[in-house]
């Protein structure tokens, strides 16, 4: 008799709703392979910094910036905390900070376009035109009625970040502003 | 109405949550009659007030907000870590 094997897929947080392109604006979804909030110890800012230079290459970020490159990237993710997007932490850096495993629980996508500020302009109350927010900028801001993670990735690129229940909704809000956009020409 | 995060620079009031009025708590072995006073008893100025808000759809900070009742000009903001309303632990 022939063996069952039963294998489970994880499905990522806008698995069905993209990639979506109308006009000139794309959005697709990335799934980083890890997602670890740091949160550092009180007086412990500057060793956990050296320790997540020495692991994964880069320092702790200051208020509203992102470190790091596509690989590996720590962006700054609201009072006393930053989160680690791309590698496993390294448990080293316990010492330093409490670790969070937030992998599963936020989805990422990536929004792509001449116009993407433009869209962006129709869901959120700050200003993320390329000349005021630059390359390694990053922002805890509301889109439309969702905490949101905003992050220069390129110059026509901007990752943003809700929680993964709101998936829908954030494809759904993104959508809306893309085409109307578009139909402006 | 805008309100400068310390942390995130000037934000939309729609990023805020308001909590009342910022109030140094007392201490856990006060009276009655204090505990009462800081739960129930308030200025209600028109004018200047200190309160307490939460940059909740930003960085999650609390802050203390000096803001005219009157006018909304924000007059003041501070991290509220900063702002000595915290219960002073004392294990001597
Ligand atoms: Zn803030």
């Amino acid at each position: 008799m022939a063996e069952t094997e039963m294998q489970l897929a994880a499905k990522s947080p806008c698995a069905g709703l993209l990639p979506l392109t109308i006009g000139d604006v794309t959005l697709t979804e990335d799934t980083p392979a890890a997602m670890t909030l740091i949160a550092p110890y009180k007086g412990q800012e500057k060793p956990l910094s050296d320790a997540l230079n020495a692991a994964h290459g880069m320092g702790f970020p200051a208020p509203n910036r992102a470190t790091g490159n596509a690989e590996a990237r720590a962006i700054w993710f609201g009072r006393a905390q930053a989160l680690l997007v791309g590698p496993v932490a390294d448990p080293k850096l316990a010492a330093h900070a409490a670790l969070t495993d937030l992998s599963d629980g936020w989805a990422v996508v990536r929004l792509e376009g001449a116009h993407a500020e433009e869209v962006m302009a129709r869901l959120v109350p700050i200003d993320l035109r390329p000349q005021v927010f630059k390359r390694g900028h990053t922002a805890r801001t509301e889109l439309q009625h969702m905490m949101a993670s905003i992050t220069r990735i390129g110059p026509k690129a901007l990752q943003i970040m809700v929680f993964r229940s709101f998936a829908d909704t954030l494809v759904h809000d993104l959508k809306r502003a893309m085409e109307a956009v578009a139909a402006r020409g | 109405m805008r309100i400068t995060c310390p942390l995130c620079g000037a934000r939309d009031h729609r990023e805020f949550t308001y909590k009342g009025a910022a109030l140094p708590v007392p201490a856990l072995d006060s009276g009655v009659a204090e505990w009462d006073a800081h739960v129930h008893l308030r200025e209600n100025p028109a004018g200047p007030h200190e309160e307490l808000w939460q940059h909740a759809m930003g960085c999650g900070a609390w802050l203390k907000v000096r803001r005219n009742t009157v006018s909304h000009e924000i007059l003041a903001v501070e991290l509220a870590q900063d702002a000595g309303l915290v219960i002073k632990e004392d294990r001597s």
